[in-house]
């Protein structure tokens, strides 16, 4: 893609500054407005309502409507707020959101970065949104964001651990922190996914199909709480908190904290469906190879790969619709005694079988 | 043990009731709505519904019932006698009308939609309807009128009627005075005859 590029127009710094652009404005723009609307459909279908309509077909215009509403609106600043932090506050969110998708492989013709410690650099930069999180609250001055923002940063920095001890015991097995090689590994057909027990045939395969299904449960819970998501969205809760640390924000600013939780949703579940769920490989083979049209094939892939992203995001606004929202107590209560001895069991077992 | 087993047993339990609830959810994805899109879609109003009062001023025949019956006191009529060589037609049920009604005016701020005003009336010219969507920015706009007279037919009405008693009053006053200085000549008269 870069070399494609770099041929293209013949200057190496335009070629990076478009390919660092265009995760942005190809995917993660047009994803939000619709996994908005989507949002709200879904949610809207789930309590045997209909959601938006008015604008265009089944509404889906609402979004851009939206977006043209927050444009218009006044940018409120609180007159005791700490102005340098609260205007940097949403852009760090933001960043911390858009710099994962620099390492996510969408397709073999399409990777941003293929660093080699790509799932280590995701675990870090989202991390990073926490400071912004934080900061948002803190300059606030505001009661309500700040007991959002502690919230959140609690709830994150405890939830992060079970992340990386699942993604540890997968890093174990693959042998690799690259997602371009972890996707890679699981070509073919959809039961060399690791949710299957990986490419390899053999003992180790069935034995480790439960254990990954163990993996996957705690990877997939701990994300969603790493994004402040119903039922771990505490940070934000409405019914206690007004809007958690974006209580305060207004106009563009509340968008970018919107745009950010929605780019966080997909972040997630396209690691999750990378780690387990064969991230770009077609679960059935390739129309291309089938035709022996070779260019096809990226294509394909990232179809593929939005389609899994997409669905992890339904399911993720499925438990939104579905579950309450957890109390502080519990949330911590989940993660620290059954999420973290789940999955240092989970490494455990995972290392003595890959030791077979 | 038994405490471990609990353990075990709360977790399946927690991850065991999500996937239930997700079924659940997952069913009323598909689940007809039960909600219209109100304002292109709307519930049909059951017949006796109290709504917005409507006055068919053909009807009226002014008699004022309607006013007094009201307990917030949010209609007020004003009413002119009509001349005699004025026709004023007869209502649908009947009764002949005899006044002008210069002023009919329901002050749909202050009224508390009791339908008491509906039943005294004589002609069932006052009724409710069933439009309920009449909300207004300023609340002088929530003063309906309903007089079918404009304010200068309605001092014309006036006019019409004081010149009227003042014909008649300058007539009686004449035959007042006729009379008064009639006798004046007669009784003389009678008492000399």
């Amino acid at each position: 893609m870069y070399e494609f590029l770099t041929n293209l127009i013949g200057n190496e710094v335009l070629a990076w500054i478009i390919i660092a652009a265009l995760p942005l404005f190809v995917v993660i723009l047009p994803y939000a407005l619709v996994a908005i609307w989507l949002e709200r459909k879904v949610s809207a279908h789930m309590q045997d309502r209909l959601g938006p309509m008015i604008t265009g077909w089944h509404g889906w215009l609402q979004s851009f409507a939206d977006v043209l509403k927050l444009l218009q609106k006044e940018d409120l600043v609180p007159a005791e707020a700490d102005k340098k932090l609260f205007n940097i506050a949403p852009a760090l969110v933001f960043t911390a959101s858009y710099a994962a998708f620099a390492v996510i492989p969408f397709s073999s013709g399409f990777i941003g970065s293929g660093a080699e410690i790509g799932i280590f650099f995701i675990l870090a930069v989202s991390s990073f949104a926490v400071a912004g999180i934080l900061m948002g609250g803190w300059a606030s001055n505001n009661k309500y964001s700040l007991i959002g923002a502690m919230r959140a940063v609690a709830q994150i920095i405890s939830y992060e651990i079970p992340t990386a001890l699942v993604v540890l015991s997968m890093v174990m097995i693959t042998g690799t922190l690259s997602l371009e090689k972890i996707s890679a590994m699981q070509t073919g057909y959809f039961w060399n996914w690791f949710i299957f027990g990986g490419p390899e045939w053999g003992l180790t395969k069935f034995l480790l199909i439960p254990f990954m299904l163990v993996g996957f449960l705690i990877l997939y819970m701990s994300t969603l709480a790493e994004v402040n998501r119903t039922p771990f969205d505490i940070p934000e809760a409405e019914s206690e908190l007004v809007g958690g640390y974006h209580t305060e924000y207004s106009g563009m600013k509340f968008a970018m904290f919107f745009l950010a939780e929605y780019a966080n949703m997909f972040a997630v579940s396209a690691i999750v469906s990378i780690i387990f769920f064969g991230g770009y490989q077609s679960p059935v083979g390739y129309l291309g190879d089938l035709f022996g049209v070779s260019w096809l094939i990226p294509f394909e892939q990232l179809f593929w790969f939005v389609a899994k992203g997409l669905f992890f995001v339904f399911v993720q606004m499925w438990l939104r619709w579905t579950l309450p929202r957890l109390r502080v107590d519990q949330l911590m209560n989940l993660c620290w005694k059954y999420l973290i001895p789940y999955s240092i069991a989970n490494l455990i077992i995972i290392g003595l079988i890959s030791l077979i | 043990m038994s405490g471990l087993k609990q353990y075990f047993k709360d977790s399946w339990e927690g991850i065991w009731t999500v996937l239930v609830g997700m079924k659940i959810t997952f069913k009323h994805l598909f689940v007809p709505n039960v909600t219209i899109q109100y304002p292109s879609v709307r519930v049909p109003m059951p017949e006796r519904v109290r709504n917005r009062l409507y006055v068919n001023m053909d009807d009226c025949i002014g008699c004022d019932q309607c006013s007094r019956a009201c307990p917030v006191s949010c209609i007020s009529i004003d009413t002119v006698k009509s001349l005699p060589s004025e026709d004023l037609g007869v209502t649908s049920n009947g009764k002949k009308k005899a006044l002008w009604v210069t002023k009919f005016d329901i002050d749909f701020a202050k009224c508390c939609y009791c339908q008491l005003c509906v039943f005294p009336c004589p002609t069932e010219c006052i009724y409710m309807t069933d439009v309920y969507e009449f909300s207004e920015y300023e609340r002088g706009k929530l003063l309906y009128n309903f007089s079918t007279l404009t304010p200068e037919q309605a001092a014309e009405k006036k006019a019409n009627l004081e010149k009227f008693n003042a014909e008649k009053e300058a007539l009686k006053a004449a035959a007042a005075a006729e009379a008064a200085a009639k006798p004046k000549i007669e009784k003389p008269q009678d008492k000399t005859e």
